[in-house]
């Protein structure tokens, strides 16, 4: 199969979903933009904490994760509610997001006057705009436009030994067809970032990833604490992760072998063909939604101790190489491949599996955290609440 | 990986420079723990209960050695280790992300 069915852009981007997207500008229009979700089944609503009290970087961070989602290609349309006096401006982000073409609408809730004037207003514009959306035609796409993220969260030694290698596999099979992989997680290289960096296509990428990893450890050291606990995690540790190092080693066979073309900034988009690094913290949450915001189609997501995030307008597809979490948490995870450690399926196959699983949830089919409703999303937050 | 993991094994290395092996099923203290390296099987006494997942020390490490794994150093013995000793959390600590540490000497 060197196609599947998705969507067209209008600005030549494919899509593999075609969401409703609702974008709350601040913390304070959540519950108009959630109610809105509940009576228009099929859109999607990012209800976050943030979009006021915030400057500079962090406020920038903010809108870009904010207009990233919006412009993911997965999203066939945008509505966009304000408060009204929030430090996000709704216009220049409804502008920002009319670039790739697609419909984006605007209002604010203090001009329409209240809640339930805002609810009214928002479900009519949904109804209309998802009866537009639905009429839209899916056509071939070919298998080099798809961009995958790589993420592991959750982790125990399993990760390390199989799922991650498995995953890795696959990450070369998407950029041996042409396409694009995008790996993150700052905070999860470092102890590992030497090995990354003799990948790296230049000295120029080679130095930043360098200084980004130094940047974050400096994070860390400002707290005066040691990060074993925090990261690797109570429940890293329980699984027999013993130290960063340890962790970080199991975690980058995930993004297969292949160069690594460049660094990118967390939220950024992600270019066309081969292999990236976004800079991003080991969070799962804000480490997903930064690299749905640079445009990924799919999340590939390895779990140990097993976890049943999604994301909100990217599938997640869960993968695992523990046998006992699968069969506990089956409900949560997409592809077994647990057989590795026991002598019964190769890295080869593995790789293989995972790869079919993209092929299928490309072309249509659901991911477990679509069909449970999960649709987390979380902004990365780099200056204080004033 | 290093190799094709082979049944008939308890334990698993990523690399022949490795220091621990991951255990592959619940350990008790007193079993014997096989694992596979370039030269073929080999056996090793477990002295703690290891549970899946964790790692058994397959050298001798002493206090402040570096110990690998992945063929690459995962982090620092805090006491000295011996064959078949549960490694984790309590023997060996991380050398990077050392906010504790920060600004002192020898770090």
């Amino acid at each position: 199969m060197n196609t599947f069915m998705g969507y067209e852009r209008p600005n030549g981007d494919i899509g593999i979903r075609n969401h409703l997207l609702i974008i709350p500008t601040v913390i304070c229009s959540n519950q108009v933009c959630s109610r809105i979700m509940q009576l228009v089944p099929g859109t999607v609503a990012i209800p976050h904490q943030h979009g006021c009290s915030q400057i500079g970087a962090d406020k920038e961070r903010t809108f870009e994760v904010l207009a990233g989602t919006g412009k993911n290609p997965n999203v066939g349309g945008v509505i966009v509610i304000s408060l009204g006096c929030e430090v996000v401006d709704p216009y220049a982000l409804a502008d920002d997001i009319r670039k790739t073409g697609k419909p984006v609408e605007v209002f604010d809730i203090q001009s329409v006057g209240g809640s339930v004037k805002a609810i009214k207003h928002g479900t009519e514009l949904a109804r209309r705009m998802l009866e537009e959306l639905e009429r839209q035609p899916k056509v071939p796409i070919p298998l080099s436009r798809l961009k995958v993220a790589v993420k592991c969260g959750g982790s125990d030694a399993t990760s390390g030994l199989a799922s991650n290698p498995a995953l890795g596999a696959a990450a070369d099979a998407l950029i041996a067809a042409g396409g694009t992989v995008v790996i993150g997680e700052t905070t999860e290289i470092i102890g590992a970032e030497h090995v990354l960096a003799q990948r790296c296509a230049t000295p120029d990428t080679a130095e930043r990833l360098y200084h980004i990893v130094g940047r974050f450890e400096r994070e860390v050291e400002r707290m005066g604490a040691d990060m074993r606990g925090g990261n690797p995690s109570p429940g890293n540790i329980e699984g027999g992760l013993s130290t960063i190092e340890e962790k970080s080693l199991g975690c980058i066979s995930k993004c297969g072998k292949a160069p690594i073309k460049g660094v990118i900034e967390y939220a950024e988009r992600l270019p066309e063909g081969g292999l990236y690094f976004m800079d991003s913290p080991g969070n799962d949450i804000e480490c997903v939604s930064g690299m749905a915001a640079g445009g990924v189609h799919i999340v590939c997501f390895t779990t140990g101790r097993g976890t049943p995030t999604g994301a909100a307008v990217v599938p997640v597809i869960k993968i695992t190489g523990n046998k006992r979490m699968y069969d506990r948490m089956e409900d949560n995870m997409d592809v077994d491949v647990s057989a590795m450690l026991e002598g019964a399926m190769s890295l080869e196959s593995a790789g293989e599996r995972i790869w079919q699983e993209i092929l299928e949830i490309a072309d249509g089919k659901w991911t477990k955290s679509e069909t449970l409703g999960h649709q987390e999303f979380s902004i990365n937050r780099i200056g204080p609440s004033l | 990986m290093k190799q094709q993991i082979a049944d008939g094994v308890d334990a698993l290395i990523m690399d022949n420079r490795d220091h621990v092996a991951t255990v592959l099923r619940e350990i008790m203290s007193g079993d014997t723990v096989r694992y596979r390296d370039d030269h073929g099987i080999r056996e090793i006494t477990a002295i703690d209960l290891i549970p899946f997942g964790h790692k058994i020390a397959i050298e001798v490490l002493d206090t402040g050695d570096d110990v690998c794994k992945y063929g690459e150093i995962i982090g620092r013995a805090c006491f000295a280790i011996l064959v078949g000793q549960h490694v984790h959390v309590h023997n060996i600590e991380g050398i990077r992300g050392r906010g504790d540490r920060a600004g002192k000497a020898g770090t």
